[in-house]
């Protein structure tokens, strides 16, 4: 029986995500960096995820696929983290308390397991969001 | 034969070490080994010289294909948008120079804009707290010689700047403590148990969005109010902040670090108001400072540079014409995206698109885009024009500021690929052609009065 639970959502730095974007975010290394959950083991079997399957991230901004794994820098039950950049930053809410800092960090997301779906790349992610999706990569390269 | 380069700065985070070697090819052309740096510098140094680098400025045509054009032309196209633009907003410069965050200082003065820096997504709420309670700091230099404890409150320096602990904090041999880290006592204070945390003598787990309440606890025993505090504050034990409270009164120099953790949540600048007024009680009883762990290389460069330009260091509003107005929350780059205020975005030595909230990029997005940047970034992928400069701290010298304020001079260590130009270079560029085409604008005035006159006469 998979339950429903609010997660606090953590975005950081972490040196794997640094080093990829480095190599640019386009690079295989950012993908693989960058677009992974880390979270309770105790959660994730609480919520029916397996270890390294695509996850949907829901905040009350917008939400995102990435692939979920075992908190690498240990996770209480309740917290999860997304490395920061792109796939982070599609569910990180605007609001910034009037000091233009948006909440990177300690807001509410729900996850759920979404073993089907697809994880996309940065250029996807904000290809879409910012309606240049039509644009092929032969063309933008 | 290669040539060996001591001593050159690093472009990537607020430590700016500048103890790097570099081993350069004989022609000066190719970077082949660095030494000393982290993972993360070593990538950016072996990255410049690597042969995917765009090299001159391209336009986004209508199909969505990229059409090379010169400097002149991309000045050209920048200069026209910005005079057409009602609000344009030029954000960025954490891997900057100092000399060109004057350079931008120019072109939005003319271009009558907004100025602003990556401050404004990380350490802008600690200005803020500067500016209304102060900011007692120091050099890290007297970190390195003197501190005997350190605390990391909401900052992983194992990850977000790797030689913290061995240059300045923990580590290293000071001249006060030859001894290094087993005469320093490490005390993190995080939600997550991060590396930084597993190498700390204590780790006060708090519970997200509630550090400002264990802060207040700190500061009840500061105080003499140990009894009132409850059994339990933000999940962290009473005899926990008991015992790590008696440690913070017993140090005889202690450094208060603190990052992200505190900015980027629920309290914002209030949680570095009350950061600080912690440390002003414990110089009352020993000495302590505070100091922010700045992200980018040179984002107090901007800081510092536009505070003795204006007289602030972020969200600068130039529209006005006369004078600079700054007000978070009002003129930050992100709370202008949300109200979709602006009308041209110019992107430098950053990637906007990548590391903004992307309601805030769809909201930039819809008007044009210019980005500024030696790399392919995701800020460049969505761009109407990019320039391609050259990367300040490899292939471009100048002043970057430490995280303590420090500046320092850095060097070149290849040159750019040939006919690049320096960001420098671009932004008076294009303020040259601004002044040169509202020059035009009004001797074309000056002409049509002069035939109206004529014509009425």
């Amino acid at each position: 029986m998979t339950q429903k639970r609010t997660l606090t959502m953590i975005t950081q730095r972490s040196i794997e995500e640094g080093i990829a974007m480095e190599k640019g975010k386009n690079s295989r290394e950012y993908f693989d960096a960058c677009s992974v959950i880390e979270m309770n083991e105790l959660d994730m079997s609480r919520m029916g995820i397996e270890e390294n399957t695509p996850v949907r991230v829901r905040s009350e901004c917008g939400e995102v696929v990435v692939k979920a794994i075992c908190g690498i820098q240990t996770l209480n039950p309740g917290i999860c983290h997304i490395r920061q950049g792109v796939w982070a930053n599609q569910v990180v809410p605007c609001k910034t308390q009037s000091t233009g800092v948006p909440q990177y960090s300690g807001f509410p997301v729900c996850v759920f397991p979404a073993p089907h779906e697809k994880v996309l790349s940065a250029k996807e992610l904000i290809f879409q969001a910012v309606g240049m999706g039509w644009i092929s990569d032969a063309k933008n390269s | 034969m290669p040539k060996i380069l001591e001593d050159i700065g690093c472009p990537y985070c607020g430590c700016s070490c500048d103890d790097v070697r570099v081993v350069v090819s004989d022609d000066g052309k190719k970077i082949l080994e660095v030494e000393n740096a982290c993972a993360i510098g070593t990538e950016i140094f072996l990255q410049a010289t690597s042969s995917d680098r765009i090299t001159r400025p391209r336009l986004r045509q209508p199909d969505g294909s990229w059409k090379e054009i010169s400097y002149e032309e991309a000045f050209d196209y920048a200069a026209k948008a910005i005079i057409a633009a009602k609000k344009p907003l030029m954000y960025g410069f954490g891997s900057t120079t100092c000399e060109a965050q004057r350079e931008a200082a120019r072109l939005m003065e003319i271009g009558c804009g907004i100025l602003d820096n990556c401050a404004s997504i990380c350490h802008g709420p600690s200005l803020i707290a500067h500016f209304d309670n102060g900011y007692p700091s120091c050099t890290l230099g007297e970190v390195k010689n003197r501190a005997d404890v350190i605390l990391y409150w909401g900052a992983n320096p194992i990850h977000a700047h790797p030689r913290h602990m061995s240059r300045y904090a923990i580590y290293p041999l000071g001249f006060f403590k030859g001894n290094g880290f087993v005469e320093r006592t490490v005390i993190v204070v995080d939600p997550r148990k991060t590396d930084t945390a597993g190498i700390a003598d204590y780790h006060l787990q708090v519970k997200p969005g509630h550090d400002y309440e264990l802060f207040n606890a700190f500061r009840m025993v500061m105080y003499g109010h140990e009894k009132d505090i409850p059994e339990n504050v933000a999940e962290i034990p009473k005899q926990t902040i008991l015992e790590v409270a008696g440690i913070l009164k017993q140090a005889k120099f202690g450094v208060f670090f603190f990052g992200m953790g505190l900015t980027h949540t629920d309290g914002r600048n209030h949680n570095i108001d009350i950061a600080i007024s912690l440390t002003r009680d414990l110089n009352q009883i020993s000495k302590w400072s505070i100091m922010a762990m700045r992200g980018h290389f040179n984002v107090a460069g901007a800081n510092r540079v536009w505070c003795w330009s204006y007289g602030f260091p972020y969200c600068l509003d130039l529209t006005k014409g006369d004078h600079a107005h700054m007000n978070p929350g009002e003129t930050s780059t992100i709370d202008l995206a949300n109200r979709d205020e602006i009308d041209l975005f110019i992107n430098i030595g950053t990637d906007a698109a990548a590391h903004f909230p992307i309601d805030a990029v769809r909201h930039l997005k819809k008007h044009t885009w210019i980005t500024i940047d030696p790399n392919m970034s995701m800020a460049a992928e969505v761009a109407d024009l990019h320039i391609p400069v050259g990367i300040s701290g490899v292939e471009v010298p100048g002043i970057v500021y430490r995280m303590d304020n420090v500046p320092i001079q850095y060097r070149k260590v290849v040159d750019m690929p040939e006919g690049m130009l320096s960001d420098e270079e671009v932004l008076s560029g294009i303020a040259d052609r601004i002044e040169v085409l509202l020059q035009e604008q009004i001797s074309g005035i000056n002409k049509c009065n002069d035939e109206v006159t004529v014509h009425c006469n």
